[in-house]
């Protein structure tokens, strides 16, 4: 393997890290967020026979995590690419 | 066929399955499952994953809880699948490219220093053998039931059969086995929520189902459940804040990097054939784990629903003693169910007053294998729960002791103390540490410090006290040198432990708790399964305390830490 210049790494790591904390805003909304601490507020909405509040704290919180990995995973590959660190 | 000779023939059935993969799969191709590039497809990987990590407390325990204690339960759905994320995408890949054997290994070489390395081994047998504990606890009740003794005499049962089970060995790690634990489980769990939710809802899919109206009427489900309750004295289902909101937050965030820093999952990452699997892994094995997760509310509040209307039947109305159901009478010869009929008339009266309840004794960890019977479902449906809950408790057992033994064998003996031992007095070695550690944990099972779930959360809590923090900074910060490490990791496992200890006793031994485990006691009314986030941010503050007046590590170091943030260069993937 050549050896990659530490400019280009460094801003590769950075492109990552931005796409992480995206990532966790999100994470940390849907279920911190509109899990527990917007429950009550959420909660005079309704979805069907669940209130809002609690179908984000037993089912929309986990959709949204399994979407959040996969976009994560679909980007990287991309700016794997896009940098040329990704694997032979 | 009754139920009795049904559940075993349908457990054992299931146990011959695993054997004869684990035998077909051996003698075929030990090559092309360890070997990289040949690999594991994601896919496959994750569904072994979530075996791996589903176990007694997930299976048996969690949907009980939450069928007690209603929107509070929601903290183990979203603590034990948000940790996904955070370790697809702040550990999962790195640790891969690192590409080691163990955790204690990478923690050893991250901050170049054995006592990390040792300090990195305590800390993964202290939460590995409180996790065993709790699914002790699980395979305690289901062995009770279905071998109809009490609950002692079921865990021990369960000690021996766990017990064979991980000194086979070879079987936990053959990928294909534990896809069929997975396909046992998943169908052990969703085909009688299925069922039930049809009977109650008319819809099939129990996370729909949650969500309608009851068969025949226009009122919801949910609502149904929370007059139910309501009017028994109990606190509102769907609103039921677990303690204060400062609570649910620690405890959620607990479970979540816990999630993160256990050494059996983790572990599976280290396997995969690239970089870029290792984050598809973490996605896969959280499909397979949702499929569980979203079911298990559905579970809990028909559950819950179905229990409170078998002892009352219509408002006011309670169930003669002598008409009890068949599954009441099996329940109670574990000491798991217990009525007293304080008002003499005969009636079991179940109520949130302590002073007129009936229903003295209901262990939550009971309500996930009682509920196809309290559904009256038939007898095959039974059957199948008690393989797949075994199968669930069995894999991670046998998961978790594996990784203690290899800490002990490999990290302890082979990489500290003894570095010239034998291959054949390491296998030993770590056979000993595995009868140690189920004897250890079997012992301190008869006196559980919580339910299932509940035991689960602490060893979580200890997990993420100690190992997380030192993995995420190993990977994220240059700076991190191996004081620093080794202070957060003794500070924050130290508090916790602390923490947990004078409120559930020395060793979980309750008579030992210095201060009583009542909410009065709690710094911030955090309990103590939660406070492994606090003992996180300790461990985060202290090492970055720690690392600020003390040396820089080595630039070789930082050279390490340079070449795990990025894919390219990975070493093939190790056999396991």
């Amino acid at each position: 393997m050549p050896k990659l210049d530490q400019q280009r790494v460094h801003a590769y790591w950075q492109r990552n890290l931005s796409l992480v904390i995206k990532l966790l805003v999100i994470w940390f909304t849907v279920s911190f967020g509109c899990g527990i601490l917007l429950f009550d507020f959420l909660n005079q909405f309704r979805v069907g026979g669940y209130k809002l509040g609690f179908w984000f704290a037993q089912q929309g919180s986990i959709y949204t995590f399994v979407a959040l990995i996969f976009y994560y995973t679909h980007r990287m590959t991309k700016l794997d690419k896009e940098f040329g660190v990704e694997e032979e | 066929m009754d139920l009795q000779s049904l559940t075993y023939l349908v457990v054992g059935a299931s146990f011959a399955l695993y054997i004869g993969i684990a035998i077909w799969s051996r003698a075929d191709s030990t090559d092309e499952f360890y070997v990289a590039g040949g690999g594991i497809h994601p896919v496959a990987n994750g569904m072994a994953t979530a075996a791996d990590w589903m176990s007694a407390a997930s299976f048996i325990s969690m949907a009980g809880l939450i069928a007690f204690m209603g929107y509070g339960g929601s903290v183990f759905l979203m603590g034990w699948t948000g940790g996904f994320v955070i370790l697809a995408m702040l550990l999962a890949p790195y640790l891969r490219k690192y590409g080691k054997f163990t955790v204690p290994e990478f923690i050893g070489d991250r901050y170049y220093s054995n006592a990390a390395r040792g300090v990195a081994v305590l800390c993964l047998v202290i939460c590995s053998v409180t996790y065993v504990i709790g699914q002790m606890k699980g395979v305690g009740v289901a062995f009770s039931r279905f071998l109809e003794v009490d609950y002692d005499t079921g865990l021990l049962v369960g000690m021996v059969i766990v017990l064979f089970y991980a000194v086979l060995g070879g079987m936990k790690g053959i990928t294909y086995t534990q896809i069929a634990q997975y396909c046992v489980l998943i169908m052990a769990y969703t085909v009688p929520a299925v069922f039930i939710s049809l009977q109650l809802t008319g819809n099939p899919l129990p996370q729909l189902g949650l969500g309608s109206t009851i068969s025949g009427s226009d009122t919801f489900l949910l609502d149904k459940l929370d007059q139910i309750v309501q009017d028994l004295g109990f606190r509102e289902y769907t609103t039921d804040v677990r303690l204060n909101t400062v609570n649910m937050f620690a405890y959620t965030l607990s479970l979540m990097i816990g999630t993160a820093g256990l050494p059996h999952v983790i572990i599976r990452f280290f396997t995969v054939p690239k970089v870029r699997d290792a984050r598809s892994s973490a996605g896969w094995a959280l499909v397979f784990i949702a499929v569980l997760y979203t079911t298990a509310p559905a579970v809990a509040a028909m559950a819950r629903l179905n229990l409170m209307q078998t002892v009352e039947p219509s408002p006011g109305n309670y169930l003669a003693y002598t008409e009890r159901p068949q599954w009441f009478k099996n329940w109670e010869k574990t000491g798991l169910l217990a009525f007293e009929d304080k008002n003499g008339d005969q009636l079991i009266q179940y109520s949130a007053d302590p002073a007129v309840n009936e229903m003295i004794t209901i262990d939550n960890d009971i309500m996930v294998l009682a509920n196809p019977e309290i559904a009256r479902l038939p007898n095959w449906i039974i059957a199948l729960v008690a393989a797949g809950g075994l199968a669930a408790a069995l894999s991670t057992a046998a998961g978790l002791l594996l990784a203690i033994a290899s800490a002990i064998s490999h990290d302890l003996l082979k990489g500290m103390l003894v570095p010239e031992i034998s291959e054949s007095s390491e296998l030993r070695a770590s056979r000993i540490a595995m009868a140690v550690s189920i004897a250890v944990a079997g012992y301190l099972g008869l006196n559980p410090p919580d339910f299932a779930a509940g035991t689960v959360a602490l060893a979580f809590g200890l997990a993420a006290s100690s190992i997380f923090p030192a993995l995420m900074m190993g990977i994220f910060s240059r700076r991190m040198n191996k004081q620093g490490a080794i202070a957060g990791m003794l500070a924050g496992i130290g508090v916790t432990l602390f923490y947990v200890f004078q409120h559930k006793g020395i060793m979980f031994v309750s008579s030992t708790a210095f201060l009583g485990d009542l909410p009065a006691n709690w710094f911030l009314g955090i309990e103590p399964n939660a406070f492994g986030a606090v003992g996180a941010l300790v461990n985060f503050a202290t090492a970055a305390l720690v690392s600020r007046v003390t040396a820089e590590p080595p630039p070789e170091v930082r050279e390490l830490v340079e070449q795990i943030r990025i894919p390219a260069g990975a070493a093939v993937a190790r056999d396991h």
